[in-house]
């Protein structure tokens, strides 16, 4: 039996004593996926789950607070349910979690440079390996590997880390460690480049706030500082600065947070490599305070705690 | 335009009303000779600094930044500084990613009895900043946006 039709039958059976769950199904054309929110049994039929379900379906979860909602989730997204969880920003109990082993999801960004802007995709086969796409009634051939999102390489919860119910066999993380290699990488340029690169690439952005907008940990709804009057942080003027100061304050409050499941940079439609930043939070706080947002549903994110001698942190004497 | 142009820099300071405000004071009143490019910005406890105060400042224009609150354990909060403490240093190490020296930005304690450590601080920071020069700038809004600039 494949994972698609066990999380089918296990959805269809839980589905009356529950509002909605969500998924994914296909979109506007065989190469996008949607969500799907699932009332009614035939809503089931629809479900997709493969490297094409890139959504994360916990992003609707502090929305939906009231009713009983369930949940098909990859890794990542389990970690955004357990962070969810943790700020006691959901309610455990109104959440039915279908977890299922995730092989890794395609960037769709990397499919287009890749093969060029193909247009409406008529069928997509999938395999373990290689995305093999129908256009215009050619075929294009893509490995796996080529396309594969960056956070999935270096994956280490591949199977939901919380589940009431789980499809499939668990499988092997892709990586046992992060290293964050990109990151250092990235540092190694002179300041003056990375203060040019963000501002050339915060050029580009036209403030949709897509990126908040997919955020799983971005729960302020109407209260997001980047649109209040008072306290006015950020103005209205198309600057690099008013860019670049919202994806300082995203950063910031994700800080201790971010689940890394990549959906502000996913969301970008212009492509802002966005994730770096938050890759570097996460980094010093892996550094700082050891620790990894959304593992432990028990854990208190660090910059809500403290302690009275902080092992980690130099207070430079002077 | 300051009236010393090109020998003074812009340099915010956030200070704690209850020691480093007074530390500074104490200094003032002990007429210690202090660096004049801080401009000192006093809030009630090191804790109510947003990370996001010093990031704007640094993005609008500032050389430099300097957070002072009360030593740790000495807070008139009772526990203001231990917050503030994990938030700025989360802070200061994510500054290199943003292609901002890391230097440009520190925080310290300095209680209100210390205008001699007070005098120390504001020194070194001073110099500190003066070693890196002028902050990297973004420029006019309409040096930016070509559209901008057609319709000024």
């Amino acid at each position: 039996m494949t994972i698609l039709t066990q999380l089918k039958e296990q959805i269809t059976a839980q589905l009356p004593k529950l509002d909605m769950v969500i998924g994914w199904e296909q979109g506007y054309d065989a190469l996008h996926a949607t969500p799907l929110f699932m009332r009614a049994a035939e809503d089931v039929e629809r479900l997709q789950v493969g490297p094409l379900s890139v959504h994360n379906t916990a992003t609707y979860l502090t929305g939906l607070r009231n009713k009983k909602v369930g949940l098909v989730v990859k890794g990542c997204d389990s970690r955004a349910v357990v962070q969810l969880q943790q700020e006691g920003l959901i309610d455990r109990e109104n959440v039915v979690v279908f977890g299922f082993p995730c092989d890794g999801v395609a960037d769709l960004t990397k499919v287009r440079r890749l093969i060029g802007d193909i247009g409406r995709v008529e069928e997509v086969e999938a395999t373990s390996t290689e995305l093999r796409l129908r256009v215009d009634g050619r075929e294009e051939q893509v490995a796996m590997s080529d396309v594969l999102a960056d956070k999935c390489r270096r994956c280490q919860y591949p199977n939901a880390l919380v589940h009431d119910h789980f499809a499939g066999k668990p499988r092997e993380p892709h990586a046992t460690s992060d290293d964050y290699s990109d990151v250092q990488e990235f540092e190694s340029q002179s300041l003056e480049t990375r203060f040019e690169h963000w501002k050339s690439e915060m050029s580009r952005c036209i403030r949709c706030y897509a990126c908040r907008n997919a955020c799983p940990m971005c729960v302020c709804r109407d209260h997001c500082i980047a649109q209040s009057r008072d306290p006015h942080w950020v103005t209205q003027d198309d600057m690099v600065r008013e860019k670049w100061m919202f994806q300082v304050i995203h950063a910031m409050h994700l800080a201790g947070r971010c689940v890394e499941c990549g959906e502000c940079q996913r969301a970008c439609p212009v492509d802002i490599p966005i994730l770096a930043l938050k890759r570097k939070m996460n980094k010093e706080i892996k550094e700082v305070f050891n620790y990894d947002a959304g593992v432990d549903p028990q854990a208190i994110p660090p910059l809500l705690s403290f302690q009275v001698e902080e092992e980690n942190i130099n207070e430079r004497g002077w | 335009m300051p009236a010393l142009a090109g020998k003074e820099l812009r340099i915010v300071g956030f200070l704690c009303n209850w020691c480093s405000y007074g530390g500074a004071d104490t200094a003032g009143v002990g007429r210690f000779s202090q660096p004049t490019d801080l401009r000192i910005i006093r809030v009630p406890c090191s804790g109510r600094i947003n990370p996001l105060f010093v990031a704007k400042t640094l993005l609008s224009g500032a050389d430099g930044v300097l957070v002072s609150g009360c030593h740790p354990r000495d807070c008139h909060y009772a526990e203001g500084n231990f917050y503030a403490r994990r938030r700025l240093e989360v802070f200061k190490r994510f500054l290199p990613t943003m292609g901002i020296d890391p230097d440009r930005f520190d925080y310290t304690w300095v209680s209100a009895s210390e205008g001699q450590r007070w005098q120390k601080v504001v020194t070194t920071f001073t110099e500190q900043i003066h070693k890196l020069g002028p902050a990297p700038r973004f420029g006019f809004a309409h040096e930016q946006n070509p559209a901008t600039a057609a319709a000024c």
